[in-house]
């Protein structure tokens, strides 16, 4: 009797997980054409959720998957074939070796800039003012790891600024270094001005000199083999369109 | 006739299902040795940093081995056999970090244990400890993932036992302790010998709990699986090399484990029993 009942139970999980999967593959069939799949650096993960609701405005029956991660893990993804219409990097260096490795149709375009400051917790409870400041052995720091755009950053900066830091941790993204700061675990960290923007009243930005920062670059690019070609154009052509750039400069992000 | 036919078809049945599960399992392994840059393994072998991150993933991942089996085994112990209410609670509290995705259980011992937590403001006041970011907290993220499997399978042997032989021991004057000693801890033997490998590599290939807890640094908390993770950003051969390093590592220890320890331990307990 109880075997009849798991069987019974069986054969209900595997008609229910039957029709959903012919659910979905019926879904996807027919509105094929209206998926654009974005791949974009961590650190863009505001603005383009709400550029993302402006083209899906624009354009009825049109819709967009966001994928957020650093810049170097979203292009090993798409070098690993993942079907991806959009990259978006947070540094020309991770889109070149991507589009040298023949990953991308045509050159990719700059659409947005972005500077970096150091983030302290709400307040600055330890009065941090400089560059200089982070030197201090007593202090948590915390950076991005050097393989994503971010740490790399963060790198030239302090070795511009002729400064010598010891950091606690190399995070393996940049908003893992806005967490750490604004869950007080850490102390300072350097990432982009965007991010302690979004961060809103949990974080405070110091701004870098201008001679020791770094202008962060970020180029887009529609992926070779893009199951959507005409939406991934048609996001390109919304992103660097004024209504695009308007969004991008209202979240703190530059000109290109 | 008929009944033959199907006793002959339900094995085939099984070993076919079976087969399919190994081969789930084989194939990515082979995917993995099928990718791996051979010509430059070994200097991915060799490197300092690598070597930190091997040695910190074996050190760290037996220390909470050691922490999981010193306090999981008395709380598998209490779980089974003393009554008590709400013990149902408190064991699905004890094995809810299964459950957990690992990155939410750094961000709970964060909140437990960190700089700002719940008791660890006053580790830092009191006794200038801090566990985020240090080779401490690994241990600490590693076991709070690991010790329920060790608790689990413990329970489980404990439940299963003929508790007739404690209760022999005790009339027979043993104290409670030495009866735990000498007539408990013996007959779960090979199940304490699995759990306690089963934790060991779950917290060897722990990643989600670490990375978020203790951070990543080469050196101090940068464990094989955070090293493979962030290579994988810049360099996926690195990262196919690492994984394959710490592949071996466990598959190396558990086939040692097996047929020293495992092996010993099933038929010391089959000996004693009918030594009895």
């Amino acid at each position: 009797m109880a075997h009849r009942k798991h069987a019974r139970t069986l054969v209900a999980v595997a008609l229910l997980v039957g029709a959903l999967t012919a659910a979905g593959c019926g879904r996807r069939s027919t509105h094929a054409s209206s998926t654009v799949t974005v791949f974009a650096a961590a650190s863009l993960t505001e603005v383009f959720t709400s550029i993302g609701e402006g083209f899906e405005a624009d354009n009825p029956g049109v819709e967009i998957t966001f994928n957020f991660a650093s810049s170097s893990a979203l292009a090993g993804q798409i070098r690993s074939g993942a079907p991806v219409d959009v990259f978006a990097s947070a540094d020309a260096a991770t889109m070149s070796r991507l589009t040298d490795a023949g990953g991308t149709t045509g050159a990719p375009t700059t659409f947005a800039r972005n500077e970096l400051v150091i983030v302290v917790g709400a307040g600055n409870p330890r009065k941090i003012t400089s560059i200089r400041d982070l030197a201090d052995p007593d202090l948590i720091v915390v950076l991005a790891a050097p393989q994503v755009p971010a740490g790399r950053y963060a790198a030239q900066i302090l070795e511009q600024a002729g400064v010598t830091v010891t950091p606690k941790s190399l995070e393996a993204d940049v908003k893992a270094v806005l967490t750490k700061v604004t869950s007080g675990e850490a102390d300072a960290g350097i990432v982009y001005a965007t991010d302690v923007r979004a961060a809103g009243d949990e974080a405070v930005g110091i701004a870098i000199p201008e001679a020791a920062n770094v202008v962060a670059t970020y180029p887009v690019a529609i992926v070779e083999g893009a199951p959507n070609p005409a939406g991934a154009s048609a996001f390109l052509a919304y992103l660097t369109g004024p209504k695009g750039q308007a969004t991008l400069a209202s979240f703190g992000f530059g000109r290109p | 006739m008929s009944s033959r036919t199907t006793r002959d078809r339900l094995p085939l049945a099984v070993l076919g299902l079976a087969a399919l599960a190994v081969g789930f399992f084989a194939l990515p392994l082979l995917g993995l040795l099928w990718r791996t840059p051979w010509s430059s393994a070994w200097d991915v072998v060799t490197d300092p940093i690598t070597r930190a991150a091997l040695w910190l993933s074996i050190s760290c991942s037996l220390w909470s081995t050691a922490a999981s089996v010193l306090f999981g085994v008395p709380l598998a112990w209490v779980l089974a056999r003393v009554e008590f209410p709400g013990r149902g609670v408190v064991r699905a509290l004890c094995t809810l970090s299964m459950v957990v995705p690992p990155v939410v259980g750094g961000v709970a011992l964060f909140a437990a244990l960190g700089r700002r937590g719940l008791l660890g403001q006053y580790l830092d006041l009191w006794f200038g400890l801090r566990l985020p970011f240090s080779t401490a907290g690994v241990v600490v993220a590693q076991t709070f993932v690991a010790m329920p499997f060790l608790v689990i399978t413990v329970e489980g042997a404990l439940r299963q036992q003929d508790r007739r032989l404690e209760e022999a021991a005790r009339t027979l004057g043993a104290t409670s302790w030495y009866a735990f000693r000498r007539v408990t801890l013996p007959s779960i033997r090979p199940a304490l010998m699995a759990g306690t490998v089963l934790a060991w590599a779950r917290a060897l290939g722990e990643f989600g709990a670490t990375i978020t807890f203790a951070g990543n640094f080469p050196g101090r908390t940068q464990t094989l699986p955070l090293a493979a993770y962030l290579a994988l950003e810049t360099d996926p051969d690195d990262a196919i090399v690492l994984s394959l390093l710490l592949i071996s590592t466990s598959f190396l220890v558990l086939v040692g484990l097996r047929d020293r320890w495992l092996g010993a331990a099933a038929s010391g307990t089959g000996r004693s029993v009918a030594e009895r």
